[in-house]
């Protein structure tokens, strides 16, 4: 137990903890409490776990004493002579795992590189909707202020069940039939990082242009999503929009009044 | 002195001259031969494997940090002058001089990359040059009048230094200083006008419009010119510093003296203090003016924060972590040089926890990095549970905590050696202790309700979190002053006792506000895309294209190693002459 006093056993110890909580813990011990998780991408593993090292070593050497304390061993592994055989091993040992982590990045593999997607595209200002100019700032969903929420409601259902169900599947989750042949995957819309964080009028205009009226900026999109001003009406596409809030729970994105302070996040 | 000057100064006048009245030539001869005479859009440049817009890029990146060296370190070197005359130390005096004799060299730094960047851009971008003089040629007269004026007083100031050392001809000394930072600001208000006018122009401006027909004022006061002003200027105090605490360090370490190393640990000290007291608020000035550019336009703001440069603002998290981390690491270092700190060293470890935590929150991406068997097993680039946290209530609530925690650290170095006398003393701890405490209840409270409300709503709270922890360091201060009235020393700060590695912490910070300067200067440049003038002067050359993030990176970094190559010629110099002074003293 005297040994757990020793800094340099205590930080390679909160290490290699926070490694496994990273890796391990969050991905696969969390959901076995119901909690939803999935295993962390390793580009933030790396991420995080390099940020406690930084926070390690800062410890350490942020008083004297302590710091030479956790140099000691590390110095003595490289100095004295009766350490010369571990000093030997770890020669071999570092270069081998240096060698073999170089190995197992650069190794042929089948799977796709790994990608570093803008997922959130920028509008523009106005689009034309079947040569018809419509400016997209401050716009609202024209149907709020007009007949039942009931009506639009059931006329969303139907255009959504009849024409987005095959991709973005029946629980509105991106997990529809043909989902899996997509890359990337439909949108999931009970994730809160999509229908919340956005105003009907940039949802109006990703169902009316689809792929082929995302910018330029950050392509290649491959999004497979049709241009839907060439099939459904404008009402259509905004009662679907008011289906999808309400079905998914979410509220939309409102615009500031005028005058008042505050922009988007 | 006079061998001083003639080393340092000699070349920098000339240098000086040479540099400010090119720029003012080359104005003088683009406006009137090339409105007249048709020619080509773009200019051919390819030396060195760089293209036209590299070149544009080195030049003004390299124009604009040494502009920000020659603004930010007259503001400090007035303060700490004041500080001087006001307080009657001398030794802030010395300081203060110090660093107006490295001034001279670099202002001749910024003259030539300013001729430099003025040439490139009539030579290769000659229509776009004659678009931009046709509008703002007044204010360009007035800047070179502005660049003469701030000049000259800089050499008052200089010359005048030992001349007007004494009673009232100290202070109209001082009274330098201020103009002198007062032409500087002017300077660079004008022209930070042209450069947001190329962001966010006057709404009624189109393609067609002649430029001579553009109201002057309207293309200046343009919707992101004040934020910009502001957010450069608290920057500059920032950058100032951080060059200070970089100099102090680069002579601590060259010190062979226990005099010099006191003397060199005091002032990055004070440089580190100046730094992050102003970094401290300069997120609030950078918030303002993403809602500016949000409020002009939404493509511009979502291309910026949620669009193609959202990664930018992840490196940016990692950065300003390294600041965070490195500005308390040189804090809780120092506490070993200041009897009585032992007391506060048990507490380090969870102020550095809190640290931690807020880097890994901070810089959690929203859209990870991910391969697709990855993808597939997140359902998406969004992780199920790690995805809280790429949110902006995850984000102010880790730098709002942050910025608690920082401050914490200057208090208790600040209050290290000192022993109140007060009778309160107690009771008043506890109140700065309860401060902290709710301060950090409502910035948690805040974040963790923002998930629970719409998005109009949750950015009113951002307001509510910065206003806590604003009212805190205020309150705490005030509380901290009243407390040290009368207090007993515990002992006297050792200065110069200090590990090397505290010194390479200040050239951190210095390295990494230069960084992020160039990182986010990029941003706020790169988010006009193909356009010149955004949504008025399509760029139609070649590098229209916004550059990808890894060669945008490369640019940044060559313009930075090329920066502190110049600025380690320049503090070498600053030694170089005196020691000179030093050889003759002897002599």
């Amino acid at each position: 137990m005297k040994g757990l006093r020793h800094p340099f056993l205590q930080g390679a110890i909160v290490i290699a903890v926070g490694f496994v909580i990273f890796k391990y813990v969050i991905g696969y011990v969390l959901p076995v409490f119901g909690i939803a998780s999935a295993p962390v991408p390793a580009s933030v593993v790396f991420q995080y776990t390099l940020t406690v090292l930084v926070g390690v070593l800062l410890y350490m050497s942020a008083e004297e004493s302590r710091w030479e304390k956790f140099r000691e061993p590390l110095k003595r592994t490289m100095v004295d002579h009766d350490r010369r055989r571990l000093r030997g091993v770890l020669m071999v040992a570092i270069p081998a795992l240096v060698g073999w982590l170089a190995y197992q990045n650069v190794k042929p593999s089948f799977g796709a590189p790994a990608t570093l997607r803008s997922v959130h595209p920028a509008p523009p200002n106005q689009i034309t909707y079947r040569g018809l100019p419509i400016e997209l700032r401050g716009l609202e969903n024209p149907l709020r202020h007009s007949g039942t929420l009931e009506e639009h409601v059931a006329v969303g259902r139907a255009i959504y069940t009849k024409n987005c169900v095959p991709c973005h599947g029946d629980r509105l989750d991106g997990d529809g039939h043909f989902a899996g042949a997509f890359n990337p995957i439909p949108a999931d819309f009970t994730a809160p990082g999509t229908l919340p964080q956005l105003t009907e009028s940039f949802v109006f205009w990703r169902i009316a242009k689809g792929g082929p009226g995302l910018p330029q900026e950050g392509a290649p999109w491959n999004s497979a999503m049709p241009a839907w001003e060439n099939i459904l009406e404008q009402d259509e596409i905004w009662a679907t929009i008011i289906y999808l809030y309400e079905q998914s729970g979410a509220s939309p994105r409102t615009w500031e009044a005028e005058g008042e302070e505050g922009a988007e996040e | 002195m006079r061998v001083q000057q003639t080393v340092a100064v000699g070349t920098a006048k000339r240098w000086l001259k040479r540099g400010a009245w090119l720029s003012v030539l080359a104005l003088a001869v683009a406006v009137p031969l090339l409105a007249q005479v048709p020619g080509p859009d773009y200019g051919e440049f390819g030396i060195f494997g760089l293209d036209r817009r590299d070149a544009v890029w080195i030049a003004a990146q390299l124009h604009l940090l040494f502009a920000a060296f020659v603004l930010g370190v007259p503001m400090f070197a007035v303060v700490i002058e004041a500080i001087g005359i006001f307080g009657g130390d001398k030794k802030y005096d010395k300081l203060a001089k110090e660093f107006t004799r490295l001034l001279l060299v670099a202002y001749s730094a910024t003259a030539i990359w300013g001729a430099i960047l003025v040439f490139f851009l009539s030579t290769l971008y000659p229509r776009f040059w004659v678009y931009l003089t046709g509008i703002f040629a007044p204010s360009m007269w007035l800047y070179a009048v502005m660049f003469f004026a701030e000049s000259f007083t800089l050499y008052l100031y200089y010359y005048g230094w030992d001349a007007w050392s004494k009673g009232a001809a100290k202070k109209v000394h001082w009274v330098l200083g201020i103009l002198l930072n007062v032409w500087g600001t002017i300077v660079m208000l004008i022209a930070n006008s042209w450069l947001t006018f190329m962001m966010s122009p006057p709404p009624e401006l189109t393609a067609d419009t002649a430029p001579q027909s553009v109201k002057l004022w309207s293309a200046i006061a343009n919707a992101t010119w004040m934020p910009i002003n502001i957010h450069r200027l608290l920057a500059n105090v920032v950058f100032g510093g951080a060059i200070v605490g970089a100099y102090a360090a680069y002579r601590f370490l060259t010190s062979e003296t226990d005099e010099e190393r006191a003397h060199y640990d005091w002032m990055g000290y004070t440089g580190n203090f100046i730094a992050i007291g102003a970094l401290i608020v300069l997120p609030f000035a950078g918030y303002w003016l993403g809602r500016e550019i949000y409020e002009f336009s939404q493509q511009m703001g979502i291309t910026m924060m949620g669009g193609f440069m959202s990664w930018l603002w992840i490196i940016q998290a990692f950065l300003i972590g390294i600041l965070f981390l490195t500005g308390n690491y040189y804090l809780w270092i120092g506490m070993g040089r200041i009897p009585g700190a032992e007391r506060f060293q048990p507490y380090i470890k969870y102020m550095l926890l809190v640290l931690v935590i807020g880097v890994i929150v901070w810089a959690t991406p929203n859209t990870m990095i991910a391969d697709r068997d990855e993808i597939a097993a997140m359902g998406g680039q969004q992780h199920p549970f790690l995805g809280v946290l790429g949110v902006m209530s995850a984000k102010n609530t880790a730098v709002n905590l942050m910025i608690l925690t920082t401050f914490l650290s200057f208090l208790m170095y600040r209050q290290a050696n000192k022993r109140p006398v007060v009778s309160w003393a107690k009771a008043g701890t506890v109140l700065q202790f309860a401060a902290f405490a709710v301060a950090a209840a409502v910035v948690l409270f805040f974040g963790i309700r923002g998930y629970f409300v719409t998005a109009i709503v949750r950015i009113g709270f951002s307001v509510y979190q910065v206003a806590a922890v604003l009212a805190t360091i205020v309150f705490v201060i005030g509380i901290d002053v009243a407390m040290s009235r009368g207090a007993e020393s515990r002992g006297e700060i050792q200065w110069g006792k200090m590990p090397p590695r505290s010194q390479y912490a200040l050239l951190i910070l210095a390295v990494t506000f230069t960084w992020l300067m160039g990182l986010m200067g990029f941003a706020r440049s790169g988010i006009r895309q193909h356009w010149h003038v955004y949504e008025v002067i399509r760029d139609t050359s070649e590098q229209a294209f916004t550059p990808a993030l890894g060669p945008a990176a490369t640019m940044i970094s060559i313009c930075v190693l090329i920066f502190f190559g110049l600025v380690g010629m320049i503090f070498w110099l600053g030694g170089l002459a005196e020691k000179s002074v030093y050889e003759e003293k002897d002599a």
